[in-house]
């Protein structure tokens, strides 16, 4: 088979092993070069709670909290991200239950389909730990990376705003 | 009802803890073991002929199973009746991977599917496919001439087409003393619902198939999975649990579920097909449309013509339309009448309902051709619209079952605080921000389908209802709750509403607002009948103090029956399912709308919107600052989903005047910004503070919750009300959507 710099053929792809510390577990798994960290999360560790809307850094769905930063993991290759520590929507939650954000969230009724929830939450979370937003305006500005299309916005930045008045950034 | 312990709460959504911890199951998320993945190859031209597909590099890489296209694919349905659905508007169904030809422009070729996700996405790219091009149209604006009368259909129920004439429109247009003539233009717009359209396909190896689906309507899909596959419908089971966003886009099966399904039957193996971002863009929309607008009024604001012509896009394949001129005259009364809808055939999708269909773009040319003819006769626009108020429906002569529009008007003004308004253009301002006020009226279909509902009493004397809808993100599942609960006198907690299954009984698809008035309607007949049942097997029981008991003189509540004379006589639930000697109770019953009583009405919703905003006087960049909605939707079971639904409905009309639009680039033939980068929807920082307000409209007669529906309401006058906040705020009356900066300056 003739190579192609252009198009890298996958029977010379190797896999990797990898490990990965998702919401305090170790996952070890291997996986070739070109597995963006979303699907590594969904399709390789079954880790769905994370959601794909675009694949291309457009609709912050697919964002997670690594290393302490809010990114988004469909512009990531999971093999970059060895030995990382990663917070999934799946993590959030506390041994007493839900977080306080989450809790929010539903009181709020910060959302209607569900699907953009959890990167709205862990950007949300990422945007309460960088400490950079202190009004309404700057949340939503801050926020802007996430799309919702069902409209939930309003639901959102109350939620987020109640948990970030009431200190509860845990 | 019952009681009323839980309808009318503002009760948080019960699937919430799943889908704020990530347990939420989408369709592309059920792991199978030895799971396909297929990726779809579309076409890159508009029009014209495959003439060869060349797989062999494709085929070589590791891990591709198969390629299925036109040239190879398992033998299918011939008949195009097979492919219909419940939504196929009239005309020839598309049909995936059918023959060479190519009708517009990403349609569905080919499907790779291999052992994982990256090599199909790969192995796509390295298919050889050498197409034969021929000259398109894909330009609504540039071929109106083609304009003609839609077919007519099954479809055509939903979507009647416009009254004929009254009166002598064109004379009296002629010879108004004030009127407006106005054209406006409508782009096309895309669902994009944040989940992608994807298809998980159980392989069961037994002649049946579990189908996990993103679709409105799992029963929808079942019968046309059995019809173009030759399947029993009961060896097809279609489920959709959790459904990210449709907005529409879920009405009709769309081509992965076909896709899909063909290779797990073709192939014998579990196999998932998930859309990219640009193929949300390939299969339906929001057409397209050109309205021309004539209404005229006498010198005292009063309406003696109303006009309104749609020329709006379909497909070459069938003709899908939407309501549009039908709606000026169920709002205003008018002596001479004009209403025409034709369609204009292209190289494109058929388009689809999206959202209010029609009613988001009619209203838009309606309300702000009003705006328009109150500025000219100096009147308020409010004051315009409360003087052409009618408490029935001009357009059919009937009353309505209820219409608290002028609540809506009335309450939406005070909290809104439109009497700080000045009334000449450009008059307000605030640091260098032009601001402008502008309102409209909203209308919209309560629709009521018939739909079927299992009720179960099981040995715990629990409650178990049973439907095939959805819950698309509109609250169905906690209403319905709260709904059931209430008719037999349950805690929430105690009912169990099981849905989101084509197993299930009988639902039409998720739209038209219709669901709660459908299903819920459905619950009220089934629990009449439950009740009756419960109370004679009650009666039966040894010593039983019910044995004479009517059912007028029991009550259900708190897991009993009582005597309502006597509330400490009762009898649980529990040890009534215990006499049947544990077996559960069960009852199945239609709820369908009182067709006969109502045919003397007419059945609507209605909203008012008022809306502030700021234009930059240098950079002409527009903000929505806040927005006022008031509905009148009969009655609200649930205040807090439906608040959602309006909230969400009312950014669904910043977006459509201030953001979205699919770009058709009329030389190639296809949307260029199909992506979320480049199709814009607001984002948070775009959402200025918006209020929702009830009216209080009670309606005995449309049905027995009195509810409407609030699904598409919100979005419906949000349009035109931000029109004629930017017309207010700059005196320049754009004709267009969406309005950018741009044309400001």
């Amino acid at each position: 088979m003739e190579t192609d710099p252009q198009h890298p053929h996958p029977q010379g792809m190797e896999t990797h092993l990898i490990t990965l510390k998702i919401n305090g577990k170790q996952h070890s798994t291997n996986i070739r070069p070109w597995v963006s960290l979303l699907d590594c999360l969904r399709d390789h560790l079954d880790l769905t709670g994370t959601k794909k809307g675009c694949d291309h850094g457009q609709c912050g769905a697919c964002t997670v909290i690594c290393d302490g930063k809010r990114i988004l993991s469909c512009l990531s290759l999971a093999v970059m991200k060895d030995g990382a520590e990663i917070t999934t929507v799946e993590g959030i939650a506390t041994k007493n239950g839900l977080h306080p954000l989450q809790q929010a969230f539903i009181d709020h009724d910060a959302f209607q389909c569900g699907y953009c929830t959890p990167g709205q939450l862990c950007s949300a979370l990422g945007l309460l730990s960088e400490g950079r937003a202190s009004s309404r305006e700057e949340v939503k500005e801050l926020m802007s990376g996430n799309l919702c299309r069902c409209g939930a916005n309003v639901g959102i930045i109350d939620a987020i705003m109640q948990v970030k008045d009431g200190g509860s950034d845990e | 009802m019952n009681t009323d312990k839980n309808v009318g709460r503002p009760i948080s959504r019960l699937e919430g803890r799943e889908k704020v911890t990530g347990a939420a199951r989408y369709a592309a998320e059920h792991p199978l073991e030895g799971l396909l993945h297929g990726y779809v190859v579309s076409s890159p031209i508009t029009k014209g002929k495959i003439v060869e597909i060349d797989t062999t590099e494709a085929m070589a890489i590791p891990g591709v199973v198969d390629i299925l296209s036109h040239l190879n694919r398992p033998k299918l349905a011939w008949f195009d009746l097979q492919y219909t659905d419940m939504d196929a508007p009239p005309g020839t169904v598309f049909k995936p991977l059918y023959d060479e030809n190519i009708l517009y422009n990403g349609q569905p070729v080919a499907l790779v599917v291999a052992r994982d996700f990256e090599t199909a996405r790969y192995a796509s790219t390295r298919i050889v496919l050498r197409y034969q091009q021929e000259p398109h149209q894909t330009c609504l604006e540039k071929h109106l001439d083609k304009a003609r009368a839609p077919k007519k259909g099954l479809a055509t129920a939903l979507k009647p087409p416009p009254p004929p004439p009254t009166g002598d429109f064109e004379n009296a247009f002629e010879n108004a003393a004030v009127k407006v003539s106005a054209t406006y233009h409508h782009g096309t717009e895309h669902h994009n619902p944040i989940e992608l359209f994807a298809t998980t396909t159980l392989y069961q190896g037994d002649g049946k198939l579990t189908i996990y689906d993103k679709t409105q309507g799992t029963i929808n899909n079942q019968l046309f999975i059995a019809n173009v596959f030759g399947l029993h419908y009961k060896d097809v089971r279609v489920l959709a649990p959790f459904v990210g966003g449709a907005f529409g886009s879920g009405l009709r099966p769309q081509y992965q579920l076909f896709l899909c399904v063909m290779a797990a039957l073709h192939l014998k193996s579990h196999v998932r097909v998930v859309l990219d971002r640009k193929q949300m863009f390939s299969f339906s929309h929001r057409p397209p449309a050109v309205q021309q607008m004539h209404f005229a009024t006498d010198i005292n604001g009063k309406l003696t013509a109303l006009g309104h012509n749609t020329l709006a896009e379909t497909s070459n394949f069938e003709d899908y339309t939407e309501p549009t001129s039908n709606w000026s005259h169920k709002l205003y009364p008018a002596p001479n009448t004009l209403f025409e809808h034709k369609v204009v055939p292209l190289d494109v999708y058929t388009p689809m309902d999206m959202r209010a269909p029609g009613g988001s773009t009619a209203l838009h040319a309606i309300e702000c051709t009003m705006d328009e003819l109150a500025y000219k006769l100096k009147i308020d626009p409010l004051e315009l619209r409360l003087l052409n108020y009618s408490d029935v429906d001009p357009s059919a002569g009937k009353p309505y079952t209820s219409k608290a529009l002028r609540e809506c008007y009335l309450e939406a003004a005070a909290k809104f605080g439109w009497d700080k308004r000045i009334a000449e253009p450009r008059s307000m301002q605030r640091g260098n921000k032009l601001v402008g006020y502008g309102m409209a009226t909203g209308i919209w279909d309560a629709f009521q389908f018939p739909s079927r509902v299992q009720i179960m009493i099981n040995s715990e004397g629990k409650m178990v209802v049973d439907n095939a809808t959805t819950d698309i993100g509109t609250g169905t599942l906690t209403v319905m709750t709260q709904i059931a609960a209430d008719e037999l006198g349950l805690e929430m907690a105690d009912v169990e509403f099981r849905y989101g299954d084509s197993k299930k009984p009988f639902s039409m698809f998720q739209g038209g607002s219709a669901i709660t008035s459908s299903t819920g309607v459905a619950i009220v007949v089934a629990a009449r009948s439950m009740r009756k049942k419960l109370l004679k097997k009650a009666a039966e029981m040894e010593g039983s103090p019910f044995r004479k008991a009517k059912e007028e003189e029991v009550v259900f509540s708190s897991g009993h029956i009582h005597l309502k004379n006597d509330p400490t006589v009762k009898i649980s639930l529990k040890d009534i399912i215990a006499f049947n000697k544990g077996a559960a109770i069960k009852t199945t019953k239609m709820g369908r709308p009182h067709m006969l009583k109502l045919r003397k009405y007419s059945l609507a919703t209605h909203s008012a919107s008022f809306v502030e905003v700021e234009v930059d006087r240098d950079l002409g960049t527009i903000t929505l600052t806040r927005a006022v909605t008031a509905v009148a939707a009969g009655k609200i079971i649930n205040p807090k989903t439906a608040k959602s639904q309006i909230l969400g409905s009312m950014v669904w009309g910043i977006s459509k005047a201030l953001h979205e639009e699919s770009i058709m680039d009329p030389q190639l033939g296809k949307y260029i910004n199909a992506n979320l980068g480049e199709y814009h929807i607001p984002v948070h920082a775009d959402i200025g503070e918006l209020e929702v307000i009830f009216a209080d409209e009670k309606d005995s007669l449309i049905n027995e919750l009195g509810t409407k529906g609030v699904g598409e309401i919100g979005l419906v006058g949000m349009p035109a009300a931000i029109s004629n906040a930017i017309y207010h705020a700059t005196g320049k009356r754009i004709y267009k959507l969406p309005i950018h900066f741009d044309e400001l300056i």
